[in-house]
């Protein structure tokens, strides 16, 4: 390599799950972000809690491209098992770092891949005598390592250290120990920095790093959620667990040391649902999280929240469908099955958001939307986000937001005299006024039901009966459309008849596919959706372009789909760009797509004749 | 039988409980089940018990399943929330609803299509959450609304109204009520409503999973001889092993009774559940010796009723939760929302 890569590599650890490797690989990668280094890490791991492999993949790019890139520059190869497939997924020029405690031969190797052996191993077995400390430290030894071949503060990977073994003292010097160990043997023994470097820079800026599930179910704290019903299932379980982490910060009375919210791991998905549709008509907030086959097994219960008009937010951490599909592995493939949820004419609400700050942000706003409305709200992420650590603008809250609760009669609206019928739509709009139970001793009661009623809320099958509410039930989706975020914009810098449109995990890709193609010279202007249903500047987009990519991570373009059935757009100016192998996009996959459609596109050049 | 409305007129001189409600207070619409429906008689009941504990009837929420007896909530105490879910998931709904609102009586009922196979799950996880509620199983051992199949709580060999045989083994909801955990379980009849009144009162009162199986017959499909859910049929095997007689908190105690005759036990809130002995080596604690007998009579063919068993001290999920005494559909913004300034800590503590 005659250049150094200075903050523009990938390293990818190759490791055996439940080696205790994660919690040392996230050091490393946040010391680069401590030096002011844009980092994104990606865990890709098994179903499995021991012995299977797993890789953790750290981007550097001092652009700020946080979306995955393709391809390995340095692999530090600590498992024997997949090292085949490691070496052959390292780019020429690249470097493998590995234990070279025990002598491989040549055939191992590639040549045209730079080779660091550190004989990991042998300098733990040197420096400690229990068996759990050599297999633990040994971790910490390869950071010490890779912070001297990549020039990382060391200073900056101390105090890491200090930080997260704050409340566990004694861990501090034995680890510090370790990672120096390492360091020095790769000063001593390499010259350092190789071909990669990382130097500090001030590119993080005030964004934070943290995963989208924590952020989530931050959100669902700030956005006033007192009960939460779940089932465990990847990748959707941290959302719930790091909600009851953060409420026993926030949420409990400090005086009496009494709970203001109630976490129940229900005996399935049915019950889950079932137990925040009791809470919401009770008056409370309340969500359940889980990932597509939970939400397979909800739809019952989706439909009669849609039908009876019981508000319910649902997260919904997207994983590799159908069946049991790719538990471990991310994809945007659930979008159909919750945009019509449940048997009958049903149609939901549904959020989604690009990275942690946004599932914060419409955590928080998916119970006012859900009250509001009177219906469920689904917030789609999924695995690439839900799971991983990823940089993003700090979460910001604003002291004056009030919850906005909805259409709900008070005990004194009803004592003086305000007419009830809980599906009469006063306002024009769709939405009802509703009552909690135990309001009002003699007015105000009704029944909740799943069979079709009057708009006093009585039993009814009768047709007229029926049409009515289900015609109303299309104003106020109508109404939704009004109320959810607008999609987010990006002009191309020259004008364009093209457009491309995505929405969720995909967009960090995409914006840097689109830098790459401006400077190419291809011009896209770009639109990220943000909700379901479409507002009409989704419309006037697609409207506006002769021809527009639509990115997404299933194979069969359910984005797409809901465009063209929802919107009534010409299908053929909709270009699908799908990638679904469980692998996140990447922004050379996009590039190479859109650039090969285009190019075939453009009328071929005439045969050339002689002049 | 919707389309008649049922008059608003009342007889004058109505008797009005503690509260000044009267009996029809506590009714709902005119039912339209089938004349003679044991469903029916268990709503009246229900109506009796709560007038008699002067309960105000909007403090009440009813929830129920998919089925007849999941009809029924329409049928009694009109001024309360009604829940009609979906088929065998009212215990996730009342589960719900009661983390929502502590303050409220919940009231599940449902029917054995409803609780004893799609529902036995949900069934079971609300009694072993200890949710506090009264989950009544109206048990007719047959699917009416759907013409006369067997449900899980027939009896193997009783017969069917067409002649067929029962084959499968009965899910015995009592039984499994007890091995979970319900800390009130007690058996009823539809047709002897001066026994189920007392019982329903008594689980009211109790605070924590109250569980009771009250044989239903059905009148259409169920009623006939080779049944073991008819009227006559449990008239005849019906064992009770009590009497039940329920005083309200700081109410004087006015059953007439023999010394030695009658155990009492209070409950949490105070109420006390005065107990007529009926057999004499029944305990109502020994939840172990109370499964024995329970499964000796059934051996013998004999349909044990009454308080089966109760604990005056119970658990119930708020409690194993540790949550606030005010209802969560009570708190607002100042009590939920960490506000800015803790979000900004936050967000130093993820650089």
């Amino acid at each position: 390599m005659s250049q150094p890569k200075v903050n523009d590599f990938v390293i990818k650890f190759a490791n055996v799950n439940g080696s205790g490797s994660a919690s040392a690989n996230r050091l490393f990668a946040k010391s680069i972000l401590r030096m002011g280094v844009p980092v994104s890490p990606r865990n890709i791991f098994p179903s499995n809690i021991q012995g299977l492999p797993t890789w953790y993949e750290v981007r550097v790019s001092e652009a700020g491209y946080l979306g995955a890139r393709g391809g390995v520059d340095l692999m530090v190869a600590m498992n024997p098992q997949t090292w085949d497939r490691d070496l052959l997924s390292i780019e020429a020029g690249g470097y493998l770092f590995y234990d070279s405690t025990k002598a491989l031969p040549a055939s191992k190797f590639r040549e045209d891949v730079n080779v660091i052996g550190v004989p990991l191993t042998e300098l733990c077995n040197r420096e400690y005598s229990d068996p759990r400390q050599r297999q633990l430290f040994r971790n910490m030894v390869y950071v010490g390592a890779l912070g001297a071949l990549l020039a990382i503060d060391l200073a900056e990977m101390e105090k890491l250290i200090r930080e997260q073994f704050s409340s566990k003292d004694s861990l501090i010097a034995p680890n510090i120990q370790a990672l120096h160990l390492g360091h020095a043997y790769a000063a001593e023994n390499f010259e350092c920095p190789i071909g990669l470097e990382v130097r500090r820079s001030d590119r993080v800026g005030k964004r934070i790093f943290i995963d989208g599930n924590s952020a989530a179910a931050l959100g669902c704290v700030y956005g006033g959620a007192t009960v939460a019903a779940w089932y465990p299932i990847t990748p959707s379980s941290s959302l719930a667990e790091a909600f009851q982490q953060h409420c026993r910060n926030y949420r409990r009375d400090r005086e009496t040391g009494k709970n203001r919210f109630a976490v129940i791991q229900a005996e399935d998905e049915l019950a889950s649902i079932g137990m925040v549709i009791g809470a919401s008509w009770n008056g409370a907030r309340a969500f359940t999280c889980t990932s597509g086959p939970g939400i397979s097994l909800m739809q019952e219960f989706i439909g009669l929240a849609y039908f009876a008009e019981i508000p319910a937010v649902i997260f919904d951490v997207q994983r590799g469908g159908p069946s049991t599909g790719m538990p471990t592995r991310t994809q945007q493939s659930d979008l159909l099955t919750c945009a019509y949820a449940s048997h009958g004419d049903t149609k939901h609400v549904m959020l989604f958001p690009e990275d942690p700050h946004e599932c914060f942000e419409f955590a928080a706003s998916a119970f006012d939307y859900a009250e509001r409305l009177q219906t469920p709200v689904f917030v789609l992420s999924d695995l690439d986000i839900g799971m991983n650590d990823r940089l993003c603008e700090p979460l910001v809250w604003d002291d004056s937001r009030t919850y906005e609760r909805g259409k709900v009669i008070s005990h004194d609206e009803l004592e003086a005299g305000a007419e009830f019928g809980r599906y009469l739509d006063v306002d024009g709009d769709g939405i009802t006024y509703r009552t909690y139970p135990g309001t009002h001793s003699t007015r105000g009661a009704f029944f909740t039901r799943g069979t079709s009623k009057d708009r006093y809320a009585r039993y009814s099958e009768a047709g007229p009966d029926y049409s009515d509410n289900m015609q109303r039930l299309l104003r106020k989706f109508d109404t939704c459309r009004l109320m959810l975020p607008k999609p987010v914009m990006r002009k191309a810098r020259r004008s364009t008849s093209l457009g491309v449109v995505c929405y969720g995990s995909t967009s960090p890709a995409m914006n840097e596919a689109l830098d790459c193609l401006e400077d190419e010279g291809l011009n896209l202007n770009a639109m990220r959706i943000r909700a379901f249903p479409f507002g009409d500047e989704v419309v006037d987009f697609i409207s506006e372009h002769d021809r527009v990519f639509v990115v997404e991570q299933n194979r069969d373009a359910q984005l797409r789909f809901l465009l063209v059935n929802e919107c009534a757009l010409d299908p053929t100016k909709l270009i699908s760009v799908l990638h679904y192998d469980g692998t996140p996009i990447t922004a050379r996959y996009i590039m190479q797509e859109i650039s090969s459609d285009v190019a075939a596109l453009k009328p071929k050049p005439k045969k050339k004749v002689a002049p | 039988m919707t389309y008649i409305a049922k008059p608003r007129l009342r007889h004058p001189n109505l008797k009005a409980n503690k509260f000044g409600f009267t009996h029809r207070d506590y009714e709902g619409a005119v039912s339209t089940l089938c004349a003679g429906c044991g469903h029916d008689s268990i709503s009246s009941a229900i109506i009796q018990a709560c007038f008699e504990l002067n309960l105000p009837p909007h403090r009440i929420a009813k929830l129920s399943g998919i089925g007849c007896s999941s009809k029924t909530p329409t049928y009694f105490l009109g001024n309360s929330h009604g829940f009609n879910s979906v088929h065998g998931r009212m215990p996730s709904v009342l589960t719900g609803a009661n983390l929502a609102n502590r303050d409220l009586i919940y009231l599940g009922i449902s029917g054995d299509g409803d609780s004893a196979s799609i529902g036995l799950g949900q069934f079971a996880h609300s009694v072993r959450r200890g949710v506090n509620m009264v989950y009544i199983v109206e048990n007719n051992g047959v699917y009416g609304l759907t013409k006369g199949q067997f449900s899980a709580t027939a009896d193997r060999g009783s017969k069917s109204k067409k002649g067929a045989y029962n084959r499968d083994a009965a899910v015995d909801m009592v039984m499994l009520a007890m091995e979970l955990g319900a800390t009130y379980v007690a058996r009823g009849f539809a047709g002897d409503k001066a026994q189920l009144v007392p019982l329903i009162k008594g689980a009211i009162a109790h605070r924590g999973a109250a569980f009771i199986d009250c044989i239903s017959p059905c009148i259409a499909f169920n009623n006939h001889p080779g049944s073991t859910k008819g009227f006559d049929y449990v008239r005849e095997h019906n064992e009770a092993v009590n009497r039940l007689d329920v005083m309200l908190p700081r109410e004087a105690i006015t059953v007439d009774y023999q010394p030695g005759e009658v155990e009492e036990v209070t409950q949490h809130d105070g109420s006390v559940l005065a107990l007529r002995k009926l057999a004499d080596d029944y305990d109502v604690h020994d939840r172990i010796a109370a499964m024995h007998h329970l499964q000796k009579s059934k051996a013998a063919g004999e349909i044990v009723t009454g308080v089966l068993h109760v604990d005056p001290e119970p658990d119930d999920l708020h409690a194993n939760l540790n949550t606030l005494p005010t209802p969560f559909n009570k708190l607002a913004e100042k009590e939920l929302c960490p506000g800015s300034t803790a979000l900004d800590k936050f967000n130093a503590a993820h650089r």
